[in-house]
Order: structure tokens, then C-alpha cells, then sequence
């Protein structure tokens, strides 16, 4: 103990050996943390945050691709949503899409899931046909909508068949509007049905008996133990299927092209038309930039609202 | 090895493969030119592959010639996305209703020296009235490679079986009108069950081919300067009337969301181009070309184009120039004749179109496709076409119901098509 002292004082120790050397335990370890994320970092920056900034970017320009034209415009097409004639009518049917979609595919989610989740025989085999329609391809999956909801299609044959006459669904506002959500709905019901399966399944059993003990009737206990307990599950979901709802496109573009009228245009749709088909790639590029925003907002707000109503978050 | 030996030589490592191919001396491979084009169909593409075999015999420094065949619904966007991506091909199919938009643009290379100047082109046999969407002033943007007429095709199988009159018969008469046309449809639909008559390609979206049909009434979607709405013009409203009459009312038109295909034996008539002729090699049913009916403003024709234009940025843009000089050169073009009808006067005479066209009779390409052309007004365009297309095709959608008030429908097209106009 007392050595020390006495070798500073009399022998003083060469450079190398007192500087901390610069590759220490610690900077290689993090040297080769950040080596092994930066693949992903490198393809989030490149296909993620270099689009987001060029969007932007894009949006304040005037882009013609024909002329090969790029003129700086400021806020000049922002200041066009605000004189687009066509843009309310765009919000109104991607609002009606968003929440139509959003509504129809938790309720069926749940409503299925809760179905599933008897102890029944055979039931795996219910839950991989509700599911199974997620890992189909989306653009087959529309397409054969597509032939069953024409005119004289499957599904107006099948109403045929016990004496009603179907609508022209794709051809009428509202039927276009309602067939376009359920393609969607029936499309990706499965996979939050299963992620409701799975939170219903961590709900204890001493909770229901316990219930049933004080006299709680079926709907009691589903509505004051089931649902709060798995309301963590119906924000991920809600989130899920509100974000995914406003970046609807193929079933779109297969099914409607935005029609009839105006009423399936929805928001990613009228930005593919003004960037691709008009060739209004900086007008497109607000258009984005709205839907970011809008994005951006709903999520941010979901995530506030949950203290009020997600158990364990109050 | 050490740690940080390691670190050292796989970054290096990494940074040696992500730069080699820039590193790598780039080959001289010759001049490799592409084309857009929309036909996917077999016959067409090796007859345009053979004339590329030929071409490059003679110029080794094109090491190849490659079509890249884009979906026609859809093609302009697929065209100009690629311009947007810096990728553009050296030369491309532009269709009718997109001319003004790239004529106007500057993007094309001016094609009337290159082709003046190629021994024995004959540019003067071009026709003006073929090239006029196609040039400014002198300058020509794009060779107007199809000339096409649109015609009446006709199953005379399911006409004979409702008991109507063929259509060649009631040419004889005098009595080729679309009031007979699509009482003839209306009849077969009725006995048959099959669809009447199918504007082909329409599908209640691609509005610009009714004009097909309005034009028999002198109708036109804008006036002849762009600038004026025609829509709710008198003539117009009165086309749109029997168009509505003869899908809901007479069901001589399959009505909207029940597609028929004329070429599979599902429908009496279509209107479409002689390009489409290929798809009845193997028809299983007897069948006729006709000119449209007369409308009540008397005959008419109406033709749809397409041209062919080299882009001027592209590093190949003379070398491309020069391969259009020599695909639409006059032997070529007799070839190219047999599908698409070619805009040298000294072509559009019976016997050689008929030579190029063995599925057609002499007669029928007399009636449809030289006269056709001598009479016939190109399809609609306008600058800023697609906007107004889709415009116009979200207001028609109104029109498109049973009880649609026909007036009102075409007046809110006008309203909301006025202020694209005006640009």
C-alpha cells in the first residue's frame, strides 16, 4: 500500500503506461454495438428519413418532369390545399374510409376473437380460416373481389339466389365506399383477431369467478374485466389499423380508381393521381407531407387519450 | 488478430466491395437503345424485333434494341415516372391524348432533319393532316407511327341469330345509322343474352373513346382552341342522351361493372382499331369490319393515333433518331402496315394495305381505313390531359346511373373542367 506513493515520486512512469489508451473496453464495445445496427441505420436513413427530407424539399418546389423544370415556390403549394377544390372532398371520403374501416375491423376483431377463444373442439382450425386471408396476396385478393362484386358478379348472384337484386356495388357512392372497407376489413381482420385471442387469453380466471361470485351477469364481466384488461391490446390495434387505414392504395386503385365521383379518392390515392398521373410531383409532395402530418397527429393524440382509458397507464 | 485489427480490415473490406464497381473500368459495349412501347402482343413485337435485326446489321455500333412493353392503362404514368426517375428511354410510343403535353414540353428531339436527311425517306409523302398533332410549326416531335381508324368489328353469328340485319346489308340501304346500329345491338342482347355493342377499352373510365360516337353528332368535349367547355353543348347533351338510353334504358351497351369481351364471342359489335383484327385469327365466329354509322350530323370517322419520339436528353438521342428514321422508313412501314396504318399518302391505297392485311378484305379496308383517314378527326387532347381525364371522368360517373338527370350531369362536368381549360 505504501509502494505506490514511493515509485511516483522517485521513478516516474514512462508515457505509455500511465495515457488511458484510446480503444478502451468500454469505446470497443460501443464501436461494435453501433457497427451492428448500422446496417439498419444505413437502410433507415437512406429509404426512411432521406425520402421524408426530399418530400419535404420536393414540397416547396414547382416540378414539371416533362419540362424538366424545378423552380423553387416557397409555401406556394401549400397554400394550393388550401384552394383545391377537390381536396375537402378527398378528406371527407379518407375520414369516412379511415373510420368506417377502423370501427368495422376492431368490432369484427374482437367479436371474433372472443368466438375463437372457446374451449370448443375444432376451434384451431376456425382461427386459421379467419386468419388465413392475411397471408394472401392483396392484389389477388382484390382483384377476385373485384369480379365478385360487379354487376352480375358472385355476390349479387348469391342474393339472386334468395330473391333479392344486389346493387351495382362498385358503381354507387356509398356501395363503392362500403365494399372498398369491407375487401379491406375481411382482408386483415385475422391479424388483430389474433392479437385480441392473445390478450383475452392473459385475462386471470379467478377475475370472471370471482364476478360470478358477486352476481355479475356474462356482458358485466366482459364489459368491467375483459375490456379493461385488454385495453393495452386495443390501443396497439386501434393505432395499427388507423395508420394502416390511411395508407390504404391497391384496393383503391384495383377496385375504384377513386370513383365513382370522388368518393373512394382517398388521401394516398389523390396524392398518386397528382404525383403520377398529373405529373404535379410538388403539389403530390404536400399532399404527403398533409398526410404525414395527419398521421402524425392521430397517433400522437391515441397515445395521450390511453392514460384515460388503457388500464395500467393511469 | 487484434479486436481492433478486426474492426479495421472488415470496414476496409466493406468499403473495397461497396466501391467496386465504380473502381471497375467501364466496357465499351456499344449503344444499347430502348423503347417504350404498349403492344405486349406476340405478332407485333417480332415483326418490330426483326426490323431492329436488320438495323443493327448495318450499324454494329447499336449493340442492342430493346421494346419494353408498359400496360396501355396506365402507360403515360408508368412513361413519365420513369422521366421523373432520371430513367427515361431513348424513345417512346406516345399516345394521342398525352401529344400536347410532350410536343409542348420540349423533351422531344426534333425529328424533320434527321428524317429529311435519310436517303430515300420520302418525308414529304407524310401527311399533314396525320403529323398535325404531332409538329409545331415546321418542327415534328414525334413520328405519328399509327394512324388508325376506329371501326364497327361484328359477329355475324349473333346477329343472324337475333334475326337482325348484317351491318354490310344495311350499308347497301343507306340505313347504317346508330339509331338502326344500336336497335341491331338492343336486339341481339334481347334474343342472346350476349352483350350489344362495346365501346372497347371505354369501360365507363377512358371516356376520350366515345367520341367514337358523339363526334356522329358534331359533338366535341372542348372547342377546337381547348378553351371552351362542349360538354353542355346542345349536340353533346343530345349524344349523351341516346348513349344513356341505349346502356340503361335499351340495354343495347353492356351497362357498367359487366365487362364483355367482343373477341371471346361475347358481344355483337365493338368499336375498336384494325390492330385488334389479330385477336380474331382463331375466331370461332363469322364476322365483318364496318365504318361507324352515320349520326345525325351525317358520316364521319374518327381516328386514334400514336407516335413515336426520341428523348432529346438522352446520351443516345441521335443514334435513337436515326434508328426511328429507319423503322418508319418506306419499307418498314408497308410492313408495319398490317397493324398500324402508316401516314405516307403513297401507302393508304387499297391493294398495298390489303397485301399487308390478309385478315382484311380489300373492301373493308377501303370503307374503314382509307376513307376513314381521309375524313377522320383524331381523338380529344388537350394539354394537361390527365387532369382533365380524370376530371371529366369522376363528373361522368354521374351520368352512369339509371336515373341519372343527364343534363346536370354534363353541366357540373363543364363547371369543374372550365378552370383546367383556361390554364
Amino acid at each position: 500500500m505504501t509502494e505506490a506513493p514511493t515509485m511516483t515520486a522517485g521513478h516516474p512512469r514512462p508515457a505509455t503506461s500511465t495515457a488511458t489508451p484510446f480503444w478502451t473496453f468500454r469505446r470497443r464495445d460501443a464501436l461494435a454495438g453501433y457497427l451492428f445496427v448500422a446496417p439498419q441505420l444505413v437502410g433507415v436513413a437512406l429509404f426512411v428519413l432521406m425520402p421524408l427530407a426530399l418530400v419535404v424539399w420536393y414540397s416547396l418546389h414547382e416540378w414539371n418532369v416533362l419540362a424538366g423544370s424545378f423552380d423553387y415556390t416557397g409555401l406556394q403549394n401549400y397554400q394550393a390545399l388550401l384552394e383545391d377544390p377537390e381536396l375537402p372532398g378527398v378528406l371527407r371520403a379518407t375520414a369516412l374510409f379511415s373510420a368506417g374501416l377502423v370501427v368495422l375491423n376492431l368490432g369484427l376483431a374482437l367479436l371474433l376473437a372472443v368466438l375463437v377463444n372457446q374451449r370448443l373442439r375444432g376451434m384451431t382450425v376456425f382461427r386459421a380460416l379467419f386468419f388465413s386471408p392475411v397471408v394472401v396476396s392483396l392484389v389477388a385478393w382484390t382483384i377476385v373481389w373485384g369480379f365478385l362484386l360487379q354487376k352480375d358478379g358472385g355476390i349479387n348472384g348469391l342474393l339472386a339466389a334468395v330473391g333479392m337484386a344486389g346493387p351495382n356495388w362498385l358503381r354507387g357512392e356509398t356501395t363503392a365506399l362500403l365494399s372498398v372497407i369491407v375487401v379491406q376489413v375481411f382482408k386483415n381482420v385475422g391479424l388483430n383477431m389474433v392479437l385480441f385471442l392473445a390478450a383475452l387469453q392473459t385475462v386471470p380466471h379467478d377475475l370472471y369467478e370471482a364476478a360470478r361470485i358477486e352476481g355479475a351477469g356474462r356482458f358485466a364481466q366482459f364489459r368491467r374485466i375483459t375490456l379493461p384488461l385488454i385495453s393495452p391490446t386495443i390501443l396497439l390495434t386501434s393505432i395499427i389499423t388507423i395508420v394502416g387505414s390511411l395508407q390504404v392504395f391497391a384496393q383503391i386503385a384495383v377496385l375504384t380508381q377513386g370513383g365513382p365521383g370522388v368518393s373512394t379518392t382517398v388521401l394516398v390515392y389523390y396524392l398518386y393521381q397528382q404525383a403520377f398521373q398529373f405529373h404535379a410531383f410538388g403539389y403530390g409532395s404536400a399532399l404527403a407531407v398533409l398526410l404525414f402530418a395527419i398521421v402524425a397527429v392521430l397517433t400522437v393524440l391515441q397515445w395521450q387519450l390511453r392514460r384515460r382509458w388503457v388500464f395500467h397507464e393511469s | 488478430m487484434t479486436l481492433k485489427q478486426r474492426i479495421v480490415a472488415t470496414v476496409a473490406a466493406g468499403l473495397l466491395i461497396a466501391t467496386a464497381p465504380i473502381a471497375a473500368p467501364a466496357r465499351a459495349e456499344g449503344i444499347a437503345l430502348r423503347m417504350t412501347i404498349w403492344t405486349g402482343n406476340k405478332a407485333h413485337l417480332q415483326l418490330l424485333d426483326d426490323i431492329a435485326a436488320a438495323y443493327r446489321k448495318d450499324h454494329p455500333e447499336v449493340a442492342s434494341i430493346t421494346y419494353e412493353t408498359l400496360p396501355f392503362d396506365g402507360y403515360t404514368t408508368a412513361l413519365t415516372t420513369q422521366i421523373a426517375g432520371g430513367n427515361a428511354p431513348d424513345l417512346a410510343w406516345i399516345l394521342e391524348n398525352s401529344a400536347p403535353d410532350f410536343v409542348s414540353s420540349g423533351i422531344l428531339l426534333p425529328l424533320q432533319d434527321t428524317l429529311r436527311a435519310t436517303a430515300g425517306y420520302g418525308y414529304d409523302d407524310l401527311l399533314p393532316s396525320a403529323t398535325a398533332l404531332w409538329r409545331r410549326d415546321d418542327a415534328l416531335y414525334a413520328y405519328p407511327f399509327s394512324t388508325s381508324p376506329f371501326g364497327i368489328f361484328v359477329n355475324l353469328d349473333l346477329v343472324k341469330q337475333a334475326g337482325a340485319k348484317a351491318p354490310a346489308d344495311r350499308i347497301a340501304a343507306g340505313e347504317w345509322t346508330w339509331a338502326n346500329a344500336m336497335a341491331d345491338a338492343a336486339a341481339v342482347h334481347a334474343a342472346t343474352g350476349k352483350a350489344g355493342l362495346v365501346v372497347r377499352d371505354f369501360d365507363y373510365k377512358l371516356w376520350d373513346n366515345l367520341a367514337t360516337i358523339w363526334n356522329g353528332w358534331g359533338a366535341a368535349p372542348w372547342s377546337a382552341d381547348g378553351k371552351t367547355c362542349g360538354f353542355d353543348q346542345p349536340a353533346m347533351a343530345e349524344a349523351m342522351r341516346f348513349l344513356h338510353k341505349a346502356v340503361f334504358t335499351d340495354q343495347a351497351m353492356p351497362g357498367p361493372g359487366a365487362p364483355a369481351d367482343f373477341f371471346a364471342g361475347d358481344a355483337a359489335m365493338t368499336i375498336t382499331q384494325i390492330s385488334r383484327a389479330t385477336l380474331l385469327k382463331d375466331g370461332g365466329f363469322a364476322w365483318d369490319l364496318v365504318p361507324l354509322p352515320k349520326g345525325p350530323a351525317g358520316e364521319y370517322a374518327v381516328i386514334g393515333q400514336a407516335g413515336i419520339g426520341v428523348f432529346k436528353a438522352g446520351p443516345n438521342a441521335d443514334a435513337a433518331a436515326s434508328f426511328l428514321a429507319f423503322l418508319t422508313n418506306p419499307q418498314n412501314s408497308a410492313r408495319l402496315a398490317q397493324y398500324f396504318p402508316p401516314p405516307r399518302k403513297s401507302q393508304l391505297v387499297v391493294d398495298q394495305l390489303a397485301k399487308a392485311n390478309p385478315l382484311l378484305k380489300p373492301g373493308q379496308i377501303e370503307a374503314v381505313v382509307v376513307h376513314g383517314i381521309e375524313i377522320g378527326e383524331v381523338k380529344p387532347s388537350h394539354t394537361g390531359n390527365a387532369q382533365i381525364a380524370q376530371v371529366v371522368r369522376a363528373g361522368l360517373d354521374a351520368l352512369w346511373q339509371p336515373d341519372a338527370d343527364v343534363d346536370a350531369a354534363l353541366g357540373a362536368v363543364c363547371a369543374r373542367i372550365r378552370p383546367l381549360l383556361a390554364r
